[in-house]
């Protein structure tokens, strides 16, 4: 390579700011101009509107109902809530049916099993005890509410009533001084944190994305989903009459995430008055026509994109998860277990916030996946107690239905309506899954942010844990 | 599939169904939604037609090229840099004039398009008549009506997906008449200068433009001869490439 005395790419330079200073600065305005302009004429010769019936009725109608000022909000809470009591009664019988063949009946089967061709007690421990019953609990909880609820979920946004969520929310969002595309990130979000934070790149002010990425977090996502739903049908659901039941556990639900839209408008504005403080950059949003979904199509890619996908992860992080949990419950370190040692060493903070140690270890135990805290809390519950063996013929009695078993289980560990309620909220409002944490360091590029990602909602939600366990014992 | 004849890009308006024809015409599964802003990131996949591999990149669908969003970046750098034998731009038919905004932008950077005129069964259901001969006329480009959703039009597409990557069909893209009428010499220079000095570049024309509008963007990239550099990062891919 020859070096030169002069640089040519200087010359460009000073070339293009020459012609600059001849075609005039408004060179960029007359690309806009000639792009808009040529397109409109390209367009009016290509396109012809029958005159004889006018276009988008049928969506404008429609549009104008959901995104009225007066129907909006309320037909958003009435499709929510009509879509986790679908979840809510139609998981029943699908959790009861895998329940009783996973846990009851194969459970204590392959332990008989295992004894019988001689394997050491501790090897059955770990893969029976461990490994197998937490994989076991999080197919037969886990899965029927994620095969019912994700479906729906994927029927309205196949719909197009998504963006209008998004639209009915816009100016919360900017009077928070959040971008209005924050709605459709949170919505993204109610998906998937990570694929919601990933989504924040439509944003283009820095300011207004890193609002979006820390508060997507209160979009309540696939891995919390099922625990609200499990908590408030036992919890909830049961404080009414039957036939009542499902609507309240719905309604509950509802609540939470009503609560999670309304923490993420909040704390965006707190946000933007205090550490990222600036003006909401305005943008224009697009709704898209509503579109007949495709039923067959839809239930197929969110079998495999979410129910499957979801439900993988959960399996991945349940196995080694119900190894670790075994292991802490049954190596003793002088008196007691390990994990006696970790929840009696939480219980007394737990307890005074509302929750228990075994919520707050789960809690941590399940930070590379939401979706593994409800077995883990089932586990932990069951191997501190010493109920080792479930079903026919050990000493504790279990119910024959999977809402009940649980229940009783949940019972069994000191747990009251105070303890499910804050649980609830603090599913809503906790640390990131590191899946979304690393998203975030990624797309962030900042130890700061992703710390603060972690914090806010950590410290917040062990808060309001405290305010309401104060509040409760003082009404009690 | 790793090994492949050409690299096809797959670029639209947000929501117009950009990632069901990708699924299409690769076969693949990813998730559709009726969703702006769907795709953010870039999916890959490839298909095979008369013996040919085509492997087809799906951008983040974006409103325009000009903004500093980073969808919108992805999706300019690939169609600048990535060096696409064919790009398919998918246009939502019942919102014609507003999807050629970003075609006509496209046009300026690649001359080797296909328009996929998609939805055409939504412009039919809103009594909307397109005369897709007379576009393709005008945008010198060949222009295929679809319902994707319906996969209907999906043959006729990888047929002039193949046409234009052999180069049977030849190309007369659509330049902005107003803008080189105004322009043409100060264009026409200013792209020879940059082709001489970053041979590599196959869009000359477009850094020209960019640079007579005073994108500090690009006269930065130009001041620090990264320029050249930035289509490193879509050109790990030509590896793969059976021959150049």
């Amino acid at each position: 390579m020859a070096t030169k005395t002069h640089n040519p790419t200087d010359d460009i330079i000073s070339n293009a700011t020459r012609y600059r200073r001849e075609t005039g600065e408004g060179f960029y305005d007359t690309v806009l101009e000639s792009i808009y302009a040529e397109a409109a004429s390209i367009a009016g010769r290509a396109v012809r509107q029958r005159e004889d019936e006018p276009a988008y009725t049928l969506d404008r109608t429609i549009d104008r109902i959901v995104t009225s000022r007066i129907f909006g909000f309320p037909i958003m809470i009435a499709l929510l809530a009509v879509v986790f009591w679908i979840t809510i009664v139609g998981s029943n019988v699908p959790s009861d049916f895998l329940y009783l063949i996973l846990v009851e009946t194969l459970h204590p089967a392959i332990n008989q099993f295992a004894a019988n061709i001689g394997m050491p007690w501790w090897m059955s421990g770990l893969l029976v005890d461990g490994a197998y019953l937490s994989v076991a609990w999080v197919v037969s909880v886990m899965l029927p509410p994620m095969a019912i609820f994700f479906p729906l979920f994927t029927l309205l946004e196949d719909f197009g009533y998504l963006p209008r969520v998004a639209f009915n929310m816009d100016s919360l969002f900017r009077k928070a001084g959040a971008h209005g595309k924050q709605a459709l990130t949170m919505s993204m979000g109610f998906g998937c944190n990570a694929a919601g934070v990933i989504s924040t790149r439509i944003i283009d002010s820095p300011r207004e994305r890193i609002i979006a990425i820390l508060t997507n977090n209160f979009s309540l996502c696939n891995g919390r989903w099922p625990m609200l739903i499990i908590v408030a049908t036992i919890f909830i659901g049961s404080l009414v009459p039957g036939h009542l039941a499902g609507l309240v556990s719905a309604m509950a639900v509802v609540g939470v995430a009503i609560l999670g839209i309304g923490l993420s408008i909040l704390i965006s504005w707190f946000l933007s008055q205090t550490i990222l403080r600036g003006e909401a950059s305005s943008f224009s949003l697009e709704l898209p026509p509503y579109r007949p979904p495709r039923i067959l199509r839809t239930l197929y890619t969110s079998l495999i994109d979410r129910t499957i996908f979801v439900m993988w992860r959960a399996i991945l992080f349940a196995l080694p998860a119900g190894v670790v949990i075994w292991l802490v419950s049954n190596v003793t370190v002088g008196e007691a277990s390990i994990a006696d040692h970790m929840i009696g060493w939480l219980d007394p903070f737990g307890l005074f916030i509302g929750l228990n140690g075994i919520i707050l270890l789960a809690f941590v135990v399940a930070i590379p996946a939401n979706e593994i805290v409800i077995p883990t809390i089932l586990m932990l519950i069951v191997a501190t107690l010493g109920l080792h063996e479930l079903g026919a013929g050990s000493g504790v009695m279990f119910e024959l239905d999977s809402v009940s078993a649980t229940a009783s289980i949940f019972h069994a560990g000191g747990w009251t309506l105070l303890t499910a309620v804050n649980m609830m909220l603090f599913s809503l409002i906790h640390n990131p899954c590191s899946t979304t944490l690393y998203t975030i360091y990624k797309e962030s590029g900042s130890v700061k942010w992703t710390t603060l990602a972690a914090i806010i909602p950590l410290g917040l939600g062990l808060f309001v844990c405290f305010f309401v366990a104060q509040i409760w014992r003082l009404l009690a | 599939m790793s090994r492949f004849d050409y690299l096809v890009a797959l670029a639209g308006n947000p929501n117009t169904g950009k990632s069901t024809v990708f699924n299409n015409l690769t076969g693949l599964k990813q998730h559709t939604g009726n969703w702006p802003g769907k795709t953010v990131t870039r999916a890959e996949g490839g298909f095979s037609y008369q013996q040919k591999r085509f492997k087809m990149v799906d951008l983040p669908g974006t409103y325009s090229l000009l903004s500093t969003s980073t969808d919108e970046e992805i999706a300019r750098d690939f169609l600048l840099f990535g060096k696409p034998d064919v790009s398919v731009v998918v246009v939502d038919a019942t919102h014609l004039e507003r999807n050629l905004n970003l075609l006509l932008q496209i046009l300026e950077i690649t001359g080797r398009v296909v328009v996929c005129l998609n939805l055409i069964d939504e412009a039919e259901r809103h009594h909307l008549e397109i005369d897709d001969r007379q576009l393709s006329r005008d945008l010198g480009v060949p222009v295929v009506p679809t319902a994707a959703r319906q996969k209907k039009g999906m043959d006729e597409l990888i047929r002039h997906i193949h046409d234009v990557a052999t180069g049977s069909y030849i190309c007369k893209p659509y330049r902005l008449k107003q803008v080189t009428t105004q322009a043409t010499h100060a264009i026409d220079s200013l792209t020879k200068q940059i082709s001489e000095q970053f041979p590599d570049l196959p869009n000359a024309r477009w850094i020209a433009l960019r640079l007579l509008e005073g994108d500090q963007q690009i006269i930065e990239a130009i001041r620090s001869g990264s320029l050249g550099n930035l289509r490193e990062i879509d050109n790990s891919m030509e590896a793969e490439r059976f021959t150049s």
